[in-house]
């Protein structure tokens, strides 16, 4: 196994490339003020759909197309119960992540196990070649490339647009968007749907790219969770939220390298030890981070005020 | 007689939201069967014969009613106390172990019923801990109780795949199909022709009993409703939430760990990395599903029960997978809060 630097940065980035787009999905749906908790399901559903609309249509486009539509369906649903109707946004998020999951189970099991279309990877032109970094960031596929575009653009949506600030009053100050005329219950609904959106990406990079295939179990179960936890413990920061999506690359990449030096331990174990570790990593900080120092400083921050309560104009 | 008037609008408004729950999931599911090509109705034959159609098959229905309910109680617990206590399936595993601890010595020579009653005991006591666990890192360390759980269910997983694949593996080879079967006369009692153990069932009827007294007719079932309720206005009642909310936590883990204990004491006999079977998650669904209250509690866990056990025939009768009776309870549990919302919304309330 090649376990030179370069190689192993690049493993990371197409690791966690799913991680930071769910994430990043997530980050912009609880900064508008609202849970969605659906997460793990919705990976699974559209990983279900990526992989059978691309291995049936033969199109990866169409693949992901039907990925990332399946994640906005589901959001809408949430969005529905949790912001239109005003009903616990917990409470929906998981009966919707159990309903995916057992949806994805149900309609894919004739697929399961099947050779599919794969994402190639397609290393950028003379970026390439840069050494070192040429191959971290430069010779991967187009959904790793869409993961490390997606940092950028979501934090200057975020802090740098008119709609990013609208997003962030929606969960801070519903009632100051009511005052510019905003109905933030619509603010609410659309970034639902457009983080459901990323999420349903996210699913589609797990059984188009990073974990080609489907079947029961797909292999990114649990994923949406660890991406619930980044963005509490990320303290709703896309910077800090995605670079503990790389954090967890690591782990689960240092846990197959470990599978293969300590033969004598169950591999089991390794697969499962990333998300204890991670779950335990992020609640350390946590702790720490209630004593004032300027190091962790850098990882505490507020939750948006209106968080995962419905907004009813008075 | 204005109070017959009452309940009776009272009763037929509960039973219309019900009709209206079930026909919005069912109705929901048989237009997804009927898309793919196949008629509800097979399918409905197929769980019913597979669930309420023998009692060999009804009794297999009970034994995973059982841990079904034990759980839903503890959720309800937590649930008037306001907290949303995910580490369920952590909880169990943790009552399954402690339990196992006890059963794999062998009984000691002391009567089996002992051995067992202290098993169960111990067990009820590890889901308590796992449970208060969470609860601890909620008052002490402000963490969320939904990741500490979370958490604390994949250290769970971890704990028992390392005992059974490490310290207590089989003779021989560690396996994953679990440790060595205890001794026979530590089995609790099952009549020939069954499926589950008539004590398991007493249990866990006697265990719905006490948690139906506890929350409804007692200062404490009080103190646990105004936490939830209103944590403020409840320290004015010099009730502490956090002590409560731990007490709730500690509970609903102690009555998932003792259903763990019975799946290892009375089901399987040993310890085995599944042993949990998404019981925790399930139910969340059916407490939800209740809309958090007692009554429907355990009409509910059947009704799950039943699909769980009729879907088992599924791949074999119809080459389908048996994920459907997950999501026709996922649709049931999504459709109770399209209506509840609205009604709520019908009512002008939001």
């Amino acid at each position: 196994m090649d376990i030179s630097l370069p190689s192993f940065l690049a493993a990371i980035a197409v690791m966690a490339a799913p991680l930071v787009l769910a994430a990043l999905g997530e980050t912009l749906t609880e900064k508008a003020g609202v849970v969605n908790l659906s997460l793990d399901g919705t990976i699974v559903l559209s990983a279900m759909t990526g992989f059978v609309v691309a291995s049936r249509s033969e199109s990866l486009t169409l693949g992901f197309v039907a990925a990332a539509l399946t994640g906005c369906a589901v959001a809408a649903l949430l969005a529905v119960i949790g912001v239109w109707l005003n009903q616990s946004q917990v409470a929906a998020g998981f009966a919707l992540t159990f309903l995916c999951r057992d949806l994805a189970y149900f309609l894919g099991s004739p697929y399961a196990r099947q050779q599919g279309p794969q994402l190639a990877t397609l290393p950028v032109p003379f970026f390439s070649d840069i050494p070192f970094f040429g191959k971290v960031l430069f010779s991967h596929s187009l959904i790793v490339y869409a993961s490390f575009l997606a940092i950028p653009c979501c934090i200057y949506f975020l802090y740098h647009t008119r709609h990013g600030l609208l997003l962030r009053t929606a969960g801070e100050n519903p009632e100051g968007c009511w005052a510019r005329g905003i109905n933030p219950q619509t603010v609410r609904i659309i970034a639902t749907m457009t983080g459901g959106t990323l999420v349903g990406l996210a699913g589609a990079a797990f059984s188009l790219a990073v974990k080609p295939g489907w079947g029961q179990p797909q292999g990114c179960e649990g994923i949406g969770w660890i991406a619930l936890a980044l963005v509490i413990f990320g303290s709703w920061h896309p910077l800090r939220v995605v670079a503990g999506a790389y954090l967890f690359g690591m782990l689960q990449l240092l846990g197959i390298y470990f599978q293969d030096s300590f033969p004598t331990i169950p591999a089991q174990i390794f697969q499962v030890a990333p998300f204890p570790l991670m779950i335990f990593t992020l609640i350390l900080i946590h702790l720490s981070s209630n004593r004032k120092n300027r190091i962790t400083r850098l990882f505490s921050g507020n939750p948006p005020k209106w968080l995962g309560r419905a907004y009813r104009r008075s | 007689m204005k109070t017959l008037v009452s309940l009776g609008h009272f009763l037929y408004n509960r039973t219309a939201t019900m009709i209206l729950i079930a026909a919005l999931a069912l109705g929901a599911v048989s237009l997804l069967l009927l898309t793919l090509g196949i008629a509800p109705t097979t399918i409905a034959v197929a769980i019913a014969h597979g669930s309420i159609f023998s009692w060999q098959k009804f009794s297999h229905v009970l034994s995973l009613w059982i841990p079904l309910l034990l759980c839903s109680c503890g959720l309800l617990f937590t649930f008037r106390a306001g907290l949303w206590n995910i580490g369920v399936e952590g909880q169990i595993i943790c009552g399954a172990i402690a339990a196992t601890a006890l059963l794999r010595e062998g009984s000691f020579g002391l009567p089996p019923a002992l051995i067992l009653t202290l098993a169960l005991a111990l067990s009820f006591f590890g889901g308590g801990l796992w449970g208060s666990c969470a609860g601890l890192l909620k008052n002490r360390g402000g963490v969320n109780e939904i990741f500490g759980g979370l958490g604390l269910n994949f250290v769970a997983q971890g704990l028992i795949l390392w005992l059974i694949l490490g310290p207590w593996k089989r003779a021989g080879i560690a396996s994953m199909s679990g440790t060595d079967m205890f001794v026979k006369e530590l089995w609790m009692y099952t009549p020939p022709g069954w499926r589950v153990a008539p004590a398991a069932l007493l249990l866990a009827l006697a265990t719905f009993a006490l948690t139906a007294f506890l929350l409804g007719a007692t200062r404490f079932g009080l103190t646990v409703k105004a936490t939830g309720n209103n944590p403020l206005a409840a320290r004015l009642y010099a009730i502490h939430p956090e002590r409560t909310g731990l007490a709730a936590m500690a509970i609903g883990g102690g009555l998932a760990g003792l259903a763990g204990g019975l799946q290892a004491a009375c089901v399987y006999h040993r310890l085995l990395p599944p042993i949990s079977s998404g019981y925790g998650y399930l139910a969340l669904l059916v407490v939800m599903l209740a809309n958090y209250r007692i009554a429907p509690v355990p009409a509910i866990c059947l009704f799950f029960a039943c699909l769980a056990a009729g879907s088992i025939q599924l791949p074999i009768v119809l080459q389908l997978d048996s994920a459907l009776s997950g999501v026709i309870q996922g649709a049931c549990v999504v459709s109770a809060l399209l209506v509840h919302g609205l009604q709520k919304r019908h009512k002008g309330e939001n």
